[in-house]
């Protein structure tokens, strides 16, 4: 029995082996696999001592072939190794390194989304004789061991809603967070809420979380991973992946196998390793703070010490982002060194005791230090060509706003209105006292008839006769518009996608492309416009200043190709980036819009547009400006920057948190087709989201959805009328009438600081 | 009103299919692609939502805005007007002409639809049949029925309110149920299939041949 037991866990280690090198041939694994044979041969016909030791020297050789294949591992075996049933899932982390838990609201399958797992769990820590139980939050995808209805640890929303519903419960209850990240990537559903709305609400939620965040990454896959990994630590496992999108997936967009068709394992293995997923790649880039080692080929639930060894740095690292924001700045450096000399000396955190509930002073320095450390992240994945006399002369002007700002916003404002609420009261008073005295006075000159009040002629005529239809959006705009399409210039008809439907009739392109603004007189079908259109229709004639221009698209990965692509799309739209920011004016009101433009490589956002996006949220907010960010079409993040530009999605939407909870008011707009990365961050968080009639928005392509979950996807799944309806987006508009509606928007809502309220 | 079923049979088997012609949606100029010749078999729209469309039969070019012209059911072409090719046509001129070959549930639709009497669901509602007509149908069946013109038949419930509704039509026998228990029908989809009781056993002889004999092409 002994025997048989020992034998088939040889078989299940091998299997690992064989599963994670997927066909390689090795020496190595034909030698395990003869040696367990020959044990499985040889073992019965032994005594016990001989068997255990004959056992001891397998177990040996497998440690010894073990250590030797790690050499050799490659980006796509690490894939595999996350991805394989016998690795180490959240539950063992659950039974292994907290002293207790409680899971909460999930048993097996018996859950809102098994794929996410919330637990309660407490840390003891003894100082003598006095024990402390350490509280903690733990949230994180749970994979589970082919377990169906894990979904893989592919979270659906409402799976990532529960997620931030029980982070928000820890900042009640003011106890750290622990995050683990186990997700191949989202479940690309639009329900109720969709997967990209849930997404970008967690990154907001995040953004601002008050209580210390340690996030642990196994499998981080693109959004999903975002959705829960917003943390001021962020450390990983030696064997783990983090990407942008997975590499069968890049792969498959590299190789363009078609429908049905499938890509070459070695191109998928060259993506792997072009795409710099592995927790070395990311350490060296600045994407996670620190590498949790990990046995050879990976940890399996039965590696004990590694269970230790991940506790020792959970506890070390929830220690210092405590101690680094708590206490006078003088003592906290003293002791952060200090524990870091400790560390480095091997000294085990168990017997020592650190807060980890922090007083508000702390919470806010929390926050603070968080969205510096997002920040200052891919910022050599930009690059930025502004001459030095410009960047100059933009921080003496970014100086002066600022200054600026706080005396008039915050100095004179306040005192002014101060000033006005006195006056106003004043002049109630003396009108009061005014109509007081003059009422005997009117009454004498009634009397006397002489004070009849007599109505202007202009008065007169408009109230007896019939008002003129002079003020229609036409007319303010003189019956044409500013800018023409260059499809009008073509002796062409143009077919109606609706017309089996409503009977649209075709149209003449000039028509359609010129007087009617591309959209179909008979249904209203939009038809997509240059965003050229956009600009000289929408905001105030000559009042674009466009900003940070030469901040350029770049290839930080060196992939193979992709500088040639992004030249061309340079010379093909004269920008540098797919990201267009500038200030403008819409009825004389001044605003910063950034703009993503679906003719610069689909609208995708990588490190240099999210940067820029990042300086026009910033801008906005020293100016006190509404902030606008018009969604031409994007196709979401660049998969060819990798984590460059996978880290935009926190990035931007920590900036635009910033913004908001300063006073701002942040308004997107969504024309043609806006999906993935982009709009589950920090276009989805915005309060105030319409889209262009005609418009998708959503998660994934129907194709990604249908190829994922397997279920067939209705025509027009990504409507924006579907959006609307699921509450995604907060408004239709008509293409014609978005300067007039923009217009209103800003007069309507928003925040407190804006300096035309 | 007298039907010779049969003989509706025996007509539907000596053309057991639909002759449709696809004709020219609008002016212009028709080309025809490649390999479409009669004989050819071709597709209608497939896909869960008929979301992928059938077979290219032609394109229509007007003011250089060509436009597919596809194939709306399955079946085979029987004549394509390659005459027309290249050349400008008016709208409606037929361009193919193709036989859509009847399914078994098809032919037994058009017989019945001949034969029963449809009573059709006035409004968008849940149907039920008054409790002394539903015991009867659940233990004796609906062809233990017989109905008349006014007779009280179902209850018509609409968030949470319960009409009654009256049967209008011939006289017969309850010969098909369309609707189930605490589904939602649609205003104009049919109810119930009345059949005259002298024509019950023939329409039950003939849909069981076809249903035995019919032999699908497709």
């Amino acid at each position: 029995m002994e025997t048989e037991k020992q034998v088939q866990r040889l078989n299940e280690r091998l299997t690992y082996i064989r599963d994670i090198f997927a066909g390689k041939d090795s020496g190595h694994i034909r030698l395990l696999d003869a040696k367990t044979a020959d044990y499985a041969q040889r073992a019965p016909g032994l005594n016990a001592r001989e068997r255990r030791a004959l056992a001891l020297a397998l177990e040996d050789l497998f440690a010894d072939v073990e250590n030797k294949l790690e050499a050799d591992l490659t980006p796509m075996d690490k894939v595999r190794i996350v991805r394989h049933p016998q690795r180490f899932c959240l539950r063992d982390i659950l039974e292994n390194v907290y002293d207790g838990y409680t899971e909460i609201g999930s048993m097996d399958d018996h859950s809102i989304d098994p794929a996410m797992v919330i637990a309660r769990g407490f840390i003891t820590r003894r100082r003598g004789k006095r024990v402390t139980n350490q509280s903690v939050m733990i949230v994180g995808h749970e994979k589970g061991r082919g377990e169906e209805f894990r979904n893989g640890g592919s979270a659906k929303p409402w799976g990532n809603a529960k997620a931030l519903h029980y982070m928000k419960v820890a900042e009640t209850e003011n106890i750290p967070v622990h995050a683990y990240v186990f997700t191949p990537g989202s479940y690309p559903i639009e329900d109720t809420p969709g997967a990209a709305q849930q997404i970008a609400a967690n990154i907001y939620g995040m953004a601002s979380l008050r209580v210390p965040v340690i996030a642990v990454i196994s499998e981080g896959g693109s959004g999903g991973a975002e959705a829960v990994a917003l943390a001021d630590r962020r450390l990983m496992f030696s064997h783990g992946y983090y990407s942008v999108i997975s590499p069968e997936g890049a792969a498959a967009i590299e190789g363009k196998p078609g429908p049905g068709g499938r890509v070459p394992a070695e191109l998928v293995e060259q993506c792997a390793l072009r795409m710099k997923i592995t927790a070395e790649d990311n350490l060296r880039m600045g994407y996670v703070d620190q590498i949790i080692p990990e046995p050879d080929l990976g940890a399996r639930p039965y590696h004990y010490d590694f269970f230790r060894g991940l506790r020792r740095e959970l506890l070390r690292v929830t220690d210092e982002v405590s101690i680094s924001v708590r206490g006078l700045p003088l003592f906290r450096a003293l002791r952060l060194r200090g524990r870091r000399r400790s560390a480095a000396a091997g000294r085990d955190f168990e017997s020592s005791y650190v807060r980890w509930n922090l007083p508000p002073s702390a919470q806010m320095r929390l926050v603070s230090r968080r969205h510096l450390k997002f920040r200052g992240l891919s910022l050599s994945a930009a690059l930025d060509r502004t001459p030095l006399s410009r960047r100059i002369a933009s921080v003496w002007q970014e100086a002066c706003w600022i200054i600026y700002s706080r005396f008039r916003h915050d100095m004179l404002q306040k005192r002014r209105q101060k000033v006005s609420e006195y006056m106003e009261e004043v002049k109630s008073d003396w009108t009061l006292f005014f109509e007081r005295a003059l009422t005997p006075l009117r009454k004498l000159a009634a009397w006397f008839g002489r004070a009849s009040e007599r109505m202007s002629v202009e008065t007169v005529r408009t109230l007896t006769e019939l008002s003129e239809w002079n003020d229609t959006q036409e007319n303010q705009r003189g019956g044409r518009w500013a800018y023409i399409s260059a499809g009008a210039g073509e002796d062409r008809a143009v077919s109606c996608p609706n017309a089996g439907i409503h009977g649209c009739l075709d149209q003449w392109a000039p028509d359609l492309y010129g007087e009617f603004a591309g959209v179909c007189p008979n249904c209203g079908h939009h038809f997509p416009m240059e965003y050229q259109w956009y600009l000289h229709n929408v905001f105030d004639a000559g009042s674009l200043v466009e900003f940070a221009a030469d901040v350029e698209a770049g290839n930080p990965l060196g992939m193979e190709d992709f500088g040639a692509k992004l030249e061309a799309s340079r010379k093909r739209t004269g920008h540098k980036s797919a990201c267009m920011v500038f200030e403008a004016r819409i009825k004389g009101v001044r605003l910063v819009v950034a703009m993503l433009m679906a003719d610069f490589r689909g609208g995708t956002v990588g490190a240099a547009e999210g940067e820029k996006f990042i300086r026009a949220a910033e801008r906005a907010g020293r100016m006190r400006f509404p902030f606008f960010a018009y969604v031409h079409g994007t196709a979401g993040i660049r998969i060819q920057e990798g984590t460059n530009g996978l880290i935009q999605m926190p990035r931007c939407t920590m900036a635009v948190r910033r913004y908001i909870d300063a006073g701002g008011l942040y308004i997107v707009c969504y024309d043609t087709n806006s999906y993935a990365g982009p709009v589950a961050s920090f276009l989805g968080c915005s309060p105030y989201q319409f889209g262009i009639r005609s418009a998708n928005v959503g998660f994934a392509g129907p194709a990604v959805i249908a190829e994922t979950t397997g279920l067939p996807v209705p025509p027009h799944y990504h409507n924006v009328y579907k959006a609307l309806a699921r509450g995604h987006i907060q408004g239709i508009w008509d293409r014609r009438e978005l300067r007039f509606n923009l217009s209103r928007a800003l007069l309507t809502m928003g925040g407190r600081n804006l300096y035309y309220r | 009103m007298m039907f010779n079923i049969s003989a509706m049979l025996e007509e539907i088997k000596a053309s057991p299919y639909e002759e449709i012609a696809v004709r020219a949606p609008h002016s212009g100029f028709a080309t025809f692609p490649d390999g479409l010749a009669p004989g050819a078999a071709v597709s209608g729209p497939a896909g869960e939502f008929r979301e992928k469309p059938g077979t290219l039969l032609a394109c229509i070019e007007r003011e250089r805005n060509p436009r597919a012209v596809t194939c709306p059911e399955r079946g085979e072409i029987v004549a394509v007007h390659r005459e027309l090719h290249g050349s400008f046509v008016e709208a409606g001129t037929e361009l193919v002409r193709f036989r859509h070959f009847l399914s078994r549930g098809e032919v037994e639709a058009r017989i019945l639809k001949k034969a029963l009497h449809l009573f059709l669901a006035p409004e968008r509602a849940r149907y039920y049949f008054i409790p002394a007509q539903d015991i009867k149908i659940k233990t004796a069946g609906p062809r233990s029925v017989s109905v008349r013109e006014g007779d009280e038949l179902f209850i018509m419930s609409r968030m949470k309110r319960e009409t009654p509704l009256r049967y209008s039509g011939p006289e017969g026998i309850l010969y098909a149920v369309y609707f189930s228990h605490a589904a939602d029908v649609d205003a104009r989809d049919p109810l119930i299939g009345v059949c005259p009781p002298d024509l019950v056993e023939q329409v039950e002889e003939v849909v069981v041949r076809v249903r035995t004999e019919w032999k699908e092409k497709f």
